[in-house]
């Protein structure tokens, strides 16, 4: 404020505005520490210090000298805090381990050129590989047996069709309703459909996957006929429910924004409410909904509890009808499986930094579209 | 005095022609029907979903029902209860509102009443408000089990000498603190529309008294935002109480035999025991009922409170419109 007032000080005053700036920042640290621990987590299988080749060559315990400390210890498969607590013979006793593993291994998977694989490495997390008894390359995610395929990109595929379908269903419906919100209803029946609508929001995902799963995937198939009950179209319009509160809100938001002068000099032109509504305040709040569109994509392909109940068939397949299963749903399935600190762990991890990045991205596109529309509506009003 | 009359030029029609059209316009019926129908739409599934719920599920509670703690095999109509679920959800909710309502508030104290709008510490203070209310619920849950169980919880455990894993598990007060993170935004949010709707001249009043700016925060402004700031608290327990994915790995269980006793201690959660009971069920047509009336309790305690929250904010920003 403009008034000085130097007369006294005030260290208990200054005290306290400290802490409140302080706490205040804890929203940016809290972004900070999720971004760090849930990319900690996935960090090894960046650096490539995973293995897990089931057959690898063993080395001879009386070549333990010849190793690097940093080579015994991935050859180990030990954090460097595991390899600092261990002595010499430990060590001697752990390759020892390794070497008799390796001789336990049936004789199945001996001449398996599978088994010698890495399948943590990049380009089988990314790209089609001939497995053994495979016709032709494939994506596979199948994380159990004894050679896991980590493939990540069926499950890529599997979100982006769910939340496709998702939002082919919501935008439509939710910016028809937030035109005819905004611009249509009389004030009366705003102020009622307004909060209504944003009720839906309140609803619990899983109740929403709940009568997806017991109602709507039974009546979708009445009327669709398709083969399979649960499929990535029933998730993906499930999905759409909880996606259509957020982008009717932001649309809303936006349409409402557009300064009457620019309604009322339409009307006064001799334009009719709809001419006004769809060439008019549509033009000027486009980048209101596109944000809207890109904020209900970031919350669509963040939401688990939805997929997850209605469909989880890893499948790489294009075909709506076929099931799917999302980042989310595979992270939220396989992790009470999957052993801390293994392979699979850190895969699951770096799904998880991967939504995170994807969300973040839409969300800042979304947040920067907004404000620039603010500011131009502000401006020229 | 001037007399306005129609040129002569103008042919015979357009001299009659008022404000109104004469034809009838068709693109404007058919499009305000059609956005009105998207509407419509929006607002039948709504009420399908609650209609169906609240009928199916009318029949399925009783109080034996919401007061009994169920045997293990939880599916069967005749024992079951949904007690420990209700207890853990309130209880981790109730947790939660501790951690999160304190820091929310201060941090909307901050942005409204002390941050200049347009410093970059408050810009970015703002982004990252926005980014984690866009943070998936299940990258929460990644985060819970990455920072507070296998981070926090481990090394309380190394520096107390515990027996065994006690903080380093999945336990209530893990669920609950990634919950109170993933809640800030909401409380935040709320809590800066109600600080933004006080009349400034409150303020200046209270300086101009003689009141230092923390006096004039703590003693005119907060109390005035009281019911914007409940409204953050309400909005945030009953999104907190429906959601499942952020606690699935920082401390549900699926069964449990007793009630909690300690914040170390897992628990049973009504939305996740509703997620059991429809996806794991051995005969889904028996547990219909006892499925219908859980999901009953939980959207009685979730939108109850949403309700109320909706209504006190509506107030609200009919308050701030009102001042422009």
């Amino acid at each position: 404020m403009g008034i000085r007032r130097g007369h006294q000080a005030r260290p208990l005053e200054w005290l306290a505005e400290k802490f409140i700036f302080l706490v205040s920042l804890s929203a940016i640290l809290m972004v900070f520490l999720i971004f760090l621990f849930v990319a900690r987590e996935a960090m090894p299988l960046f650096f490539g210090e995973m293995n897990t080749a089931l057959v690898q060559k063993p080395i001879p315990i009386a070549d333990m000298d010849k190793l690097s400390p940093a080579q015994l210890q991935k050859y180990l498969e030990l954090t460097p805090a595991q390899y600092a607590a261990m002595d010499k013979d430990t060590l001697k006793l752990l390759m020892g381990v390794k070497q008799e593993a390796q001789d336990e291994i049936p004789e199945e998977f001996r001449n398996d050129p599978d088994a010698r694989v890495n399948t943590t490495e990049w380009r089988y997390l990314l790209l089609p590989h001939q497995w053994n008894h495979y016709d032709k390359p494939e994506y596979i995610w199948q994380p159990v047996g004894q050679i896991q395929k980590y493939n990540i990109i069926p499950l890529l595929v599997g979100t982006l069709k769910v939340t496709l379908i998702g939002l082919f269903f919501a935008v439509p419906l939710a910016v028809g309703a937030a035109i005819y919100v905004s611009q249509m209803a009389r004030p009366k029946t705003r102020e009622i459909v307004k909060p209504t609508i944003e009720l839906l929001s309140g609803i619990p995902s899983v109740v929403v996957g709940f009568f997806a799963l017991l109602v709507m995937a039974t009546v979708l198939q009445k009327i669709f006929g398709y083969q399979t009950r649960l499929n990535a179209f029933v998730a993906g319009i499930a999905l759409g429910f909880a996606v259509i509160p957020v982008i009717f809100s932001i649309a809303e938001d936006a349409l409402t924004s557009v300064p009457r002068i620019y309604t009322q000099a339409a009307l006064a032109l001799g334009a009719s409410r709809w001419q006004t509504a769809w060439q008019i305040v549509l033009p000027a709040a486009l980048p209101g909904v596109f944000a809207a569109t890109v904020l209900g994509f970031g919350r669509a392909i963040g939401e688990t509890m939805i997929v997850l109940m209605v469909c989880s068939a890893s499948v790489m397949s294009w075909s709506i009808f076929d099931s799917a299963r999302s980042i989310t749903t595979t992270i939220a399935a396989e992790m009470a499986e999957a052993v801390s600190g293994g392979p699979h762990y850190r895969i699951l991890f770096m799904l998880g930094a991967l939504l995170f990045a994807a969300t973040f991205v839409s969300n800042m596109i979304g947040e920067a579209v907004i404000q620039r529309l603010k500011l131009k509506l502000e401006g020229k009003s | 005095m001037i007399t306005i009359t129609p040129p002569e030029s103008l042919p015979e029609k357009a001299k009659g022609r008022h404000f109104r059209a004469e034809k009838f316009d068709f693109a404007s019926f058919f499009f305000t029907a059609l956005t009105g129908l998207a509407t419509l739409f929006i607002l039948a599934i709504l009420a399908l979903i609650l209609l169906n719920i609240f009928i199916n599920g009318w029949r399925g509670l009783s109080w034996h029902f919401v007061s009994s703690i169920p045997k293990k095999d939880f599916f069967d109509a005749s024992t079951t209860g949904v007690l420990p679920m209700i207890v853990g959800t309130t209880v981790r909710v109730v947790v939660m509102t501790i951690f999160v309502l304190p820091v929310g508030v201060i941090t909307a104290i901050y942005l409204t009443e002390y941050a200049a709008s347009n410093s970059p510490i408050t810009k970015i203070i703002r982004a990252a408000v926005n980014n984690l209310a866009g943070v998936p619920s299940i990258v929460f849950g990644l985060f819970g089990l990455g920072f507070f169980i296998n981070f926090v919880g481990k090394n309380m455990d190394a520096a107390l000498h515990t027996p065994g894993a006690v903080w380093g598990q999945p336990a209530l007060i893990w669920a609950a603190l990634t919950l109170a993170v993933m809640m800030m935004p909401v409380v935040i949010v709320a809590t800066e529309e109600s600080l933004k709707a006080i009349p400034s001249g409150l303020r200046e009043a209270s300086l101009a008294l003689g009141a230092t700016k923390l006096e004039t925060v703590l003693r005119v402004v907060l109390p005035q935002a009281l019911p914007g700031i409940l409204t953050g608290g309400i909005l945030a327990v009953s999104r907190a109480a429906g959601e499942v994915a952020p606690i699935l790995f920082t401390g549900v269980a699926y069964y449990m035999a007793s009630l909690p006793h300690h914040v170390t201690d897992q628990f049973m959660d009504l939305g996740y025991h509703v997620f059991v009971l429809s996806t794991q069920s051995p005969n889904i047509e028996k547990t219909r009922p006892i499925l219908y009336a859980t999901v009953l309790v939980l959207l009685m305690l979730t939108f109850a409170l949403n309700i109320v929250a909706i209504v006190i904010r509506t107030r609200v920003r009919k308050k701030l419109r009102a001042l422009g």
